[in-house]
């Protein structure tokens, strides 16, 4: 029985997926939709290429048949990922879990519940296993001598009911949130759009750090929602998260668990941020950004 | 347009951390002191239910969970959906798995008959399974469309606007079709009235079993092997001077020291 891992081009996030899926034993056999597959080649043992735009209906009707007789089906937490894991499961006849931060031989998948308040095992009970993973954050597969080779398969063309007219980037740069290595981020206690143009770009580009924002501050529309950090936003890991005026819900701090160092600036000192923060302060951050700007420039 | 929207009661996610508790033997949360609401992401997709109501359009909303979810109704018809129905399910019945909710929406949907668009939460606050919308789907034989964030017409045709991690993807979809909400700045969920809740509380209600339905209780997906706290442990070193200046001064060493080291 085989392992099969799905990706959508090639990244930090593939390689954490592969490296999982060499750990669990078997054949790996890895699906790449996009580009990708040379790099994904050098660690599976076997690799098909999906000649296809992204599309939910077409890549089910593409994947069940390239994933038949598989024991586990693994994934990472993107969009399209999220989107395809629990179908793809039910087609299979097996069953699904997602955001899992570790997997084990069994399939048994560790992940957040409640908020991230709580953390639960899963135990799946029908085969294949489909699980999507916090897949940055597992270690890379080792590379093979030689690379696999590539099978380019074009699915024939599906009558779907849905269409995908329009496709829209809104990033703040190239490089993804999840990989920045600095990341300031801002919460509702910023007060507006203004808070964020004037006072924390400024700071993050001084840090060379990219921007983020909780919910409350996306929901209140100051910052688009691809800035949203938590258990409903992104998973990152950056070396320093600096989180300004914002609580620290334990669904924000779900997405900031894999944070090598949190800073905290915030008005109130019993906010639970700083129960996660290693280092903070407690102030009013209209008073300490534009300080800490003049700081750092000094300092550089 | 007959359009239904699914929505769950959980426990209230905003309880802090100090507060939670788990029943180690059940695997469940304890409910403590904690209220019940119905979860955010339900109240989305309510939210974006009625801001899309095409002219004679009729929005039912519906909910699979103990008597207490009636609680959950009540609210989605004060804030003016139109029906409601509650598959009840006894207090003490295990967690189910998404898949067994997805069984149980889907005979409620083959009962009660003919949605064009049947919208759920992208997950819930509770176990954050994040499946439920996507089984349903597949129990129904209909596409599904996720993490959307509004709808439109344009000539008679249904546009699904869904957020990605680098922005967002537009659909036109034939109905009848899935659709799993996520939040943004315009569906943030309306408060209701107090007179619209005290004539909500008027409504009918149709109510059910899953058994009636013709749905056993099992739970065949998956299930909870252990559910624990973490233990975190934190230090958190608050910057130290007399002066603000001398504090953020501090604080911008700090910042350079774990940056500099990068
Ligand atoms: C199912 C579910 C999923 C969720 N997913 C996410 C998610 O993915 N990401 C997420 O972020 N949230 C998520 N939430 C919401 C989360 O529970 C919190 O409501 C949210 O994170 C609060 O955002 P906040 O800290 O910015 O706002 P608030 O809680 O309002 O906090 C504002 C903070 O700013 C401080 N402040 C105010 N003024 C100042 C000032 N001048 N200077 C310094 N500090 C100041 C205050 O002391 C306070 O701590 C989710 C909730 C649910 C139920
Ligand atoms: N018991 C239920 N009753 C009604 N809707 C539900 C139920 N369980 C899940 N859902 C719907 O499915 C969404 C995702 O839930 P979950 O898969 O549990 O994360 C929720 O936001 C609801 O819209």
């Amino acid at each position: 029985m085989s392992i099969v891992t799905i990706h959508f081009g090639f990244d930090r996030a593939a390689e954490g997926l592969l490296g999982a899926a060499r750990r669990l034993g078997d054949e790996l056999h890895a699906v790449v939709i996009g580009d990708g597959a040379h790099d994904v080649a050098r660690y599976a043992d076997r690799v098909t290429a999906l000649a296809m735009d992204y599309h939910p209906e077409a890549c089910l009707g593409a994947l069940v048949p390239l994933c038949a007789g598989a024991r586990a089906i693994l994934l990472a937490n993107d969009t399209y990922s999220q989107e395809l894991a629990p179908r793809l499961a039910y087609r299979l006849g097996g069953s699904a879990v997602g955001d899992g931060v570790a997997i084990d031989e069994q399939l048994r998948v560790t992940r957040q519940v409640y908020g991230g308040k709580a953390q639960a095992v899963i135990a799946l009970k029908r085969t294949p296993g489909v699980a999507w993973l916090r897949a940055r954050s597992f270690a890379p597969a080792p590379m093979r001598d030689t690379s696999a080779e590539i099978t380019t398969v074009t699915p024939p063309n599906i009558e779907a009911k849905t269409r995908i007219i329009e496709r829209r980037k809104e990033t703040q740069t190239e490089a993804k949130l999840e990989d920045a290595r600095v990341i300031v981020s801002g919460g509702r206690g910023i007060g507006g759009p203004e808070g964020f143009a004037n006072e924390l770009q400024p700071l993050a580009q001084l840090l060379g750090a990219q921007m983020a924002a909780s919910r409350a501050a996306c929901d209140a529309g100051w910052v688009p929602p691809t800035w949203q950090v938590g258990q409903t936003g992104k998973k990152v890991a950056p070396d320093l998260y600096l989180a300004i005026a914002i609580t620290g819900a334990s669904q924000h701090m779900a997405g900031i668990s894999e944070a090598k160092n949190i800073a905290a600036i915030n008005i109130d000192p019993d906010a639970p941020i700083f129960r996660h923060a290693r280092f903070g302060i407690v102030e009013d951050y209209r008073k300490v950004v534009p300080l800490l700007r003049e700081k750092l420039a000094n300092m550089k | 347009m007959n359009i239904l929207v699914c929505m769950k009661q959980v426990l209230d996610p905003e309880v802090p951390a100090r507060d939670f508790r788990i029943d180690a033997a059940r695997k469940e949360a304890e409910r403590g002191s904690a209220s019940l609401v119905t979860n955010i992401f339900c109240e989305n997709a309510l939210e974006t239910a009625l801001q899309f109501r095409p002219e004679g359009s009729r929005i039912t909303v519906l909910s699979y969970g103990a008597a207490s979810a009636e609680e959950t109704l009540r609210k989605a018809l004060a804030m003016k959906a139109d029906a409601a129905a509650l598959v009840v399910r006894e207090d003490d019945a295990p967690p189910s798995d998404p898949l067994h909710a997805a069984r149980v929406l889907a005979a409620s949907v083959r009962s009660l008959g003919g949605f064009d668009l049947i919208l759920t939460g992208r997950e819930a606050g509770d176990w954050g399974a994040g499946q439920t919308g996507a089984l349903l789907a597949e129990e129904l034989g209909l596409p599904c469309i996720a993490f959307a964030d509004s709808l439109s017409l344009d000539g008679g045709k249904l546009r699904i606007r869904r957020q990605t991690e680098s922005g967002w993807e537009l659909f036109e979809a034939e109905t009848p079709v899935v659709v799993t909400i996520t939040n943004d700045e315009h569906n943030v969920p309306r408060i209701p009235k107090v007179r619209d809740v005290i004539l909500a509380h008027r409504q009918p209600l149709t109510q059910f079993t899953a058994v009636e339905l013709g749905v056993p209780e099992m739970n065949d997906y998956y299930e909870v092997a252990e559910l624990f706290i973490p233990k975190k442990e934190s230090r958190c070193e608050l910057v130290a001077g007399d002066t603000l200046e001398q504090k953020v001064d501090q604080l911008a060493r700090k910042l350079v020291e774990v940056t500099a080291s990068l």
